[in-house]
């Protein structure tokens, strides 16, 4: 349901009603989208609304928040056992911004421990299950967020996106999802996992309401020191688009197939070329370099002292620390950080860390070349359909699905995923990566394609 | 080469108790993580470093006094606390 839907409603029936059903909705789900449902607080922002009393951009509108995003006074756990009981004592900035604009809160979404993920099945709530198939995951690692969308369970979502967070559930879920430029977005608030990569994004069931949450998030705030301080605002364009199909972001041999299909009817509307991007081989190493580095730094907080898990007796130091890390994080979180110690250690700093940056030069050197004559790309969001349940054992595998998302976050680019059709009942995603603070310019060729291209189903 | 050692190694600089049996996983796991971080290795970079993707320069305010978090509110996550302080673990062994 999207935004102008969920007025409509509204207007008949009572946002009191309208967010009752909505609560219900998420009670007798089995999509495991949500870790907390705030319903008191939902419920009375709809009677307020309901009385006149609230005003904004997002007045009367659901929206649920990632649980990475800090909520005061609503537990924030990053799905992990290590923040199981923790309150934020502060709102991150986007949530002050939700709630300056009226938005109804409408609880915290599932996701992979602490984004670590591409399926939410490293949550400690249990995996999020995909509402086209529930044998399916709904992808990672805002997965949450993704169902939540898809199943009608909220309006509005806000993801973050790391490596491809917000994308690849918004491909395997079929709804819309925008990972902003590096810096649009305050970062204040987002529980970190790897910071210079990360954003917060919106996630929603049109392109239109993709819009309007950015309008919304987007914006200074000088607490995120990376924040350069920009508005965003929607504006309308007609255009003669120039795209440029990515050569090395492919996908499986039905998706391929499917994509190369939808290439041939776009470009009846548009100048399509194909450009190569070589050092996109290696920008998969060089993220997952970056990220567990980043990642070790930014986890190292968690010490069972100030906040989050703790043990009943402390002990020394080094003991006290490393049980209380033993017991509060999952695997995936412990593999990653791990990883990152080792890449930073002695002796591996310069052949991993400090390669992998250079890489990532090389990476945003190919990208500023390429959109230099293009003014965006597109790829598959995912090379493959939602995997099933359990599908993938092995982590370097779980790390291959990010193939086409990751190299975005490298260079900093704003990058959008939007369905394009189905494969075997299946949601498929495009990919339409555009320059630096372009989002208007994706946004309106994402809304040509939506209007002008008729999308294909594959049985 | 990944070995017991070097899983116990990293796993006490990432302050991360290990069993027995995680040991053995981890080493099976990190093996195969090398194993793709070693791609980089047929890569020739001579470029510099890109720590951050934007050109971002100091930011600088004015240093005017702000709200902070009150002592209950910073103490309120901590389950070990004494007299309005935190209480951490023995640094002394």
């Amino acid at each position: 349901m999207n935004v102008k839907e969920w007025i409509e409603k509204v207007e008949n029936e009572g946002a009191y009603d309208s967010v009752a059903e909505l609560l219900e909705k998420i009670e007798k789900s089995k999509l495991n989208a949500f870790i907390i449902v705030t319903k008191e607080i939902a419920l009375k922002q709809a009677e307020l609304y309901d009385k006149g009393e609230v005003k904004g951009k997002l007045a009367g509108i659901p929206v649920a928040i990632k649980d990475n995003i800090s909520t005061k006074g609503i537990r924030t756990t990053c799905a992990s056992k290590i923040l199981h009981d923790y309150i934020p004592p502060f709102d991150a900035h986007v949530v002050e911004r939700l709630k300056e604009e009226g938005a109804i809160i409408i609880g915290k979404t599932n996701m992979d421990e602490f984004a670590m993920g591409t399926t939410t099945e490293t949550s400690f709530y249990g995996v999020v299950r995909n509402p086209h198939d529930l044998d399916r995951v709904a992808g990672g690692s805002s997965g949450g967020s993704a169902a939540a969308v898809a199943a009608d369970e909220t309006v509005l979502a806000l993801g973050s996106d790391t490596g491809g967070s917000i994308r690849c559930p918004a491909s395997f879920c079929g709804i819309y999802g925008l990972k902003p430029t590096y810096g649009l977005v305050s970062r204040y608030g987002l529980i970190a996992y790897a910071n210079s990569l990360e954003q917060i994004g919106p996630m929603a069931s049109s392109i239109e309401d993709l819009a309007l949450l950015l309008e919304v998030i987007a914006g200074k705030d000088w607490r995120d020191s990376t924040n350069v301080g920009k508005d965003f605002k929607f504006v309308e364009l007609e255009k003669n688009f120039k795209v440029g199909v990515i050569k090395e972001m492919r996908a499986n041999e039905d998706i391929q197939q499917f994509f190369d299909e939808f290439i041939n009817s776009l470009r009846k509307i548009a100048e399509v070329e194909y450009v190569s991007l070589p050092s996109i081989k290696y920008a998969l190493p060089a993220y997952y370099v970056i990220a567990m580095s980043e990642a070790s730094s930014n986890l190292a907080r968690y010490d069972g002292v100030r906040y989050g898990y703790a043990l009943d007796t402390l002990d020394s130091w080094n003991r006290y620390f490393s049980k209380v890390r033993a017991e509060g994080f999952g695997i995936e979180v412990k593999r990653r950080i791990m990883m990152g110690s080792y890449a930073l250690s002695a002796g591996y700093y310069g052949r991993y860390y400090l390669k992998a940056l250079k890489v990532r030069t090389l990476v945003k050197n190919d990208f500023e070349r390429a959109l230099s004559k293009f003014d965006v790309l597109i790829s598959p969001t995912m090379p493959s359909v939602a995997f099933k349940i359990g599908e993938l054992t092995d982590p370097v595998t779980m790390y291959k699905a990010d193939i086409n998302t990751t190299p975005v976050n490298l260079a900093g680019l704003p990058a959008l995923s939007m369905p394009i059709g189905f494969v075997k009942k299946l949601p498929v995603g495009l990919q339409i990566i555009g320059n630096y603070f372009e989002e208007n310019l994706i946004l309106n060729f994402a809304r040509m394609v939506e209007n002008e291209v008729q999308f294909g189903e594959v049985a | 080469m990944i070995d017991e050692n070097v899983v116990r190694y990293v796993a006490n600089l990432s302050k991360i108790e290990v069993s027995e049996e995680e040991v053995e996983i981890f080493k099976r796991d990190f093996k195969k993580i090398i194993e793709f971080f070693n791609q980089l290795d047929e890569v020739e970079a001579d470029v510099e470093p890109t720590y951050h993707v934007l050109p971002l320069k100091n930011v600088f305010r004015e240093d005017i006094p702000g709200k902070c978090l009150d002592r209950e509110e910073a103490l309120m996550n901590a389950k070990h606390k004494e007299d309005g302080y935190f209480k951490g673990p023995r640094v002394v062994e």
